[in-house]
């Protein structure tokens, strides 16, 4: 294909509308398209865009590349072009793309290009080769084992790990079929969430103290005094909240904003606080932009709890907080600031960071402004918090923190958010018995029967990858042998050899529903082909609670179908075997899958939820105003959507809620509930591996890829750029090793090793490396040890390695191993 | 040292940048000339000079157009050989300094040797092909297809491997 041109709509091509897949921000798109033969013309009025084509457009009309064009072929063997651009009237990215959003059209299926790797018909492992099959004879040996297993030996051996989220592959619409089918119908409670070993939420604590971590708007963070960004990276992994909320207000651009929403309200100077033990991408620009205004609380790995518990008590020493709004709106401040008391000295000691500069931070975030107000301050935090140390006890610190300088609890410019990850979208029955299992270590251990991978790829992303990864191929192999001996069988009989292998051999049958077989395929029995946004309708929801609707524009590859139908056919099919055995009992778990479309699924989940005579229970992030939505409101309401929860609908406008707890908090009497949480120290098993090995191993995203690279592993250009997993590394710890930028080097500990290729980083301190998480070449998970909280949340940020120089590679002609960390 | 213009100065100066770089054009065809880009360039590109291979130091960046006024670009001797580099030492590269996520203009960084956009701050290397570091770019920097005649020295632009920012297509 061309690289010089693009091919531009015709002002007829048809437009509809897409939230971008991938980060939780959210951004929104424009779909456009037209009959391959057919090309709109440069003059304004001769194209979709309405933009004059003749003479170079100047920056930001527009956003155009080839990488935002495709051609794709529907099931009539009609061929379209596609072109997918921001769309400038969102208010989420107002015409702003990111690199991954920008790459959506080169992500939809077309045969012959990356994409042709895509998983278009069910596939089933036969013991010596991938057999392309129909979905009937998947599902008969799917649904037939699952029965056998369920009715010989309960629904606990029937282990799923599945996707819990909105974008690609999730949604509302998904997240509810797949949960009716595993809690509804199956009943199962061995089931864990795509990036942790368990079925938990990732904010425990913030819950209990009444607080929803998707609390504010992106808009408060462009009226906010002061930001505090813990754990988190948002130029790499919320781009377009960063660069068009956050960044023009440290660049003075929101003044005019701040005067009219407070007016007469004194103005400071905005900062920006982060703490991170890395110096991140985000704090180079932030620092570039305005040096000034920037302080990074470079703390010790793992000491989060101990910086806000010195923190607090500063700010109740110094009377900088708000006495009015605890008295009124709060609980147990008492006890906590007992709990947590920790002097600054003692904070310092702990943290790493001056005492000079942690009263800097309290000064810039909590210091009441001229006149006496308080400070509207926003506190934005992600991995280093969720997946770190003790994710239960930060939260709680950090909470009370926030609730007692009053920055959450209705204030504009406020509020204290999870900065977030993927799109949300959730809507599921409550788990069947509300167990917090470590699935992990249950298949670890022998335990489940059959693992369903939907819509996930653990063993890239999972906590002590390597010995999961193992134990899983080793059970799978013990079912390939035995569908190997059963030569001749039929699927009735191919289920029984399963099961045998399964249930009297140690084997584990596993499954895997995907867009890409992904090296899951390696242990997989069975696949089973899914789509993503475009090939389906789907809503989802982003970290300001923002839904939209993504509309389909193209057929799926094959045969492929949304979640939603996959876990309606596997209940159906259920559902019949009982009903020809005459078990009306079982027969019934498995009704109410009755859908043609993936709206029928909306409509039992999302907006039953909201309906009097529903069933059972039903938790939805759309709460019991769900039943206003539909997707013809949503689609009227376009890329800007609605913010959930719906207050109303009026003159067919659905009507949101820009922010939370204005009036009373989550919990029962609406007060938010302090939390002793004392400074603990880092877990056994992480402070086991650091007595002995000497590299802090961090791990995060690089901004150029999305999470475990199922479509970049296919890209050229992504593939040209990350070969290998890059391991941020300090030049005099490299001169040590004997490393050079590009080499590959081992880093392993008592857990596991793993490979990547050096990235010599001058901001990264010494003993500390940053490796690239869930690459496909060089899994970071290897070496993580398997340490959870309380309630299994793993902490995949802290672990020690050594690591050595394992060979030279062949990256350093191809790959940059300039800064990544932007100055001038 | 690095060209800096700060973002308040690249607003005042808005989309009309571009214009102010030209070069003469010089449409020659060398005869004894090699191009050293791979390149998916499909349209009617004009040769046009751009500077002389001795005349140019190792690092300093040199500013023409291509394909023509509207397009500004820069061309670097790298003093190494650089992929789809030309010149005796196989190290004249040139690219579209229009950084292709949103238009602005890059500003080429003789430290890193890389061209750096001030609005969203992507990074391109210049020894890398236009390989983007960090940043929110689509797409590489456009990589200008140079050509040197070994008899008359010149370095001229042949072709441009990319799409340049704000276009249909690079020919207008």
């Amino acid at each position: 294909m061309a690289n010089d041109r693009i091919t531009l709509p015709p002002v007829n091509a048809k437009k509809t509308n897409m939230t971008c897949h991938f980060c939780i921000v959210g951004c929104g798109y424009h779909v456009y398209k037209w009959p391959e033969a057919q090309e709109g013309g440069k003059a304004p009025h001769q194209n979709a865009l309405g933009l004059d084509f003749r003479k170079q457009l100047p920056p930001f009309s527009t956003i155009l590349s080839t990488t935002q064009q495709n051609v794709v072929t529907d099931k009539d063997g009609r061929r379209h072009n596609i072109l997918i651009v921001p769309d400038k009237e969102c208010v989420v990215n107002q015409g702003g793309g990111s690199v991954r959003g920008l790459h959506m059209a080169s992500y939809l299926y077309a045969d012959g290009t990356q994409t042709g790797e895509r998983l278009k018909h069910p596939r089933l492992f036969t013991g010596d080769q991938w057999l392309e099959t129909d979905w009937e004879q998947a599902l008969a040996l799917y649904a037939g084992l699952t029965k056998k297993i369920l009715d010989t030996k309960g629904p606990r051996e029937l282990a799923f790990d599945c996707f819990d989220h909105g974008g690609a592959g999730g949604g509302f619409e998904n997240t509810w079929g797949s949960g009716k089918l595993m809690f509804t119908a199956l009943q199962t409670p061995l089931v864990r969430i795509h990036n942790r070993p368990s079925y938990n939420s990732e904010c425990h604590a913030t819950r209990e103290m009444g607080i929803m971590e998707l609390n504010n708007s992106y808009e408060d963070a462009e009226v906010a005094d002061c930001i505090m960004c813990i754990g988190a990276n948002p130029y790499e992994t919320q781009t377009n909240y960063f660069l068009v909320h956050w960044l023009p207000n440290l660049q003075g651009g929101t003044a005019d904003k701040k005067q009219k929403w407070f007016p007469g309200e004194a103005t400071t100077e905005t900062r920006f606080i982060f703490v991170d033990p890395r110096k991140t991408a985000t704090i180079s620009i932030c620092e570039a932009s305005a040096a000034n205004q920037v302080l990074h609380l470079d703390i010790q790995p793992g000491t989060d709890t101990a910086l806000f518990n010195g923190l607090f008590t500063y700010v109740i020493e110094q009377g900088w907080i708000d006495r009015d709004f605890i008295a009124k709106r709060t609980k147990g401040i008492e006890e906590a600031a007992v709990a947590n008391k920790l002097s600054l000295d003692d904070c310092s000691k702990i943290t790493g960071v001056s005492v000079a500069k942690l009263k800097q931070a309290a000064e810039w975030a909590y210091k009441p402004k001229a006149g006496g107000k308080l400070k509207r301050t926003m506190h934005g935090y992600e991995k280093g918090i969720i997946w770190g140390n003790d994710n239960y006890l930060i939260q709680s610190a950090l909470l009370d923190l926030v609730i007692a300088t009053h920055n959450v609890g209705g204030r504009r410019g406020t509020g204290c958010v999870r900065m977030g990850g993927h799109q949300e979208g959730y809507a599921r029955p409550p788990h069947p018995t509300g167990e917090k299992l470590y699935n992990d270590q249950e298949i670890i251990n022998g335990k489940g029967m059959m693992y369903t991978a939907w819509g996930v790829n653990p063993f890239q992303s999972t906590l002590n990858a390597e010995n999961f990864r193992n134990a899983v191929l080793r059970r799978s192999e013990i079912v390939k042998d035995a569908m190997r001996q059963a030569r001749g069988a039929t699927t009735a009989q191919m289920v029984d050899a399963i099961y045998d292998a399964v249930a009297n051999k140690g084997g584990l049958f596993v499954a895997h529903i995907n867009l890409y077989p992904t090296m899951m395929a390696e242990a997989a029995h069975l696949m089973l082909p899914a789509v993503h946004p475009g090939e389906m309708n789907l809503t989802s929801m982003s970290g300001e609670r923002r839904m939209r609707l993504s509309e389909r524009f193209m057929d799926p590859p094959g045969s492929a179908k949304p979640d939603c139908l996959i876990a309606a056919d596997i209940a159906n099919t259920l559902k019949a075997m009982y009903h020809a055995e005459g078990n009306a009992r079982m027969a019934d778990r498995f009704k109410g899958f009755e859908w043609k479309t993936e709206e029928d699924a909306f409509h039992d989940g999302f907006r039953l939820q909201g309906a009097k005579d529903v069933g059972g229970e039903i938790h939805s992030q759309g709460g019991d105003t769900g039943n206003l939505a539909t997707y013809a409101l949503l689609k009227a309401a376009g890329n800007n959507g609605v913010q959930l929860p719906i207050k109303e609908v009026k003159n067919g406008k659905l009507i949101g809620t820009e922010m939370l707890y204005s009036d009373k908090f989550g919990t029962g009497d609406g007060l938010a509930q302090f939390k002793a949480s004392p400074w603990n120290g880092l877990f056994k098993a992480v402070q086991g591996q650091k007595d002995k090995y000497r590299f802090w191993v961090n791990s995060g995203r690089v901004n150029e890829v999305w999470q475990t690279m199922y479509h970049e592993q296919y890209a050229a250009d992504a593939k040209a750029r990350w070969p290998m997993a890059p391991v941020e590394l300090n030049p005099d710890d490299a001169k040590e090793l004997g490393v050079g930028n590009g080499d590959i080097v081992e880093v392993f500990n008592d857990y596991g090793s793993t490979y990547a290729m050096a990235y010599i980083v001058p901001e990264i301190k010494r003993n500390q490396v940053f490796m690239q998480f869930g690459h496909y070449n060089g899994i970071e998970g290897d070496v993580t040890t398997d340490a959870v909280d309380r309630n299994v949340l793993p902490d995949y940020k802290h672990t020690w390695a050594n690591i050595r120089k394992a060979a030279k590679g062949e990256y350093k002609s191809t790959v940059s191993f300039k800064s990544r960390r932007y100055a001038v | 040292m690095t060209q800096t213009v700060s973002r308040r100065d690249f607003f005042k100066m808005g989309g009309g940048l571009a214009a102010g770089a030209g070069v003469a054009a010089a449409g020659l065809t060398p005869a004894s000339a090699e191009a050293a880009v791979n390149t998916a360039a499909s349209l009617p590109y004009k040769p046009k000079l751009v500077t002389h291979a001795k005349g140019m130091k190792v690092n300093e960046p040199v500013s023409f157009t291509y394909p023509d006024a509207a397009s500004p670009c820069v061309a670097v001797k790298m003093g190494a050989p650089t992929p789809g580099g030309v010149g005796p030492d196989q190290d004249i590269v040139a690219y579209s300094i229009l950084c292709t996520h949103q238009g602005c203009p890059t500003m080429y960084d003789t430290k890193d040797r890389c061209f750096k956009c001030p609005c969203h701050f992507s990074i391109f290397d210049a020894e890398k092909g236009g390989q983007m570091v960090c940043g929110q770019a689509p797409s590489k920097l456009p990589q200008i297809v140079l050509e040197h005649n070994h008899k008359t020295d010149t370095v001229s632009a042949v072709a441009v491997n990319g799409l340049i920012f704000g276009r249909q297509a690079n020919v207008l």
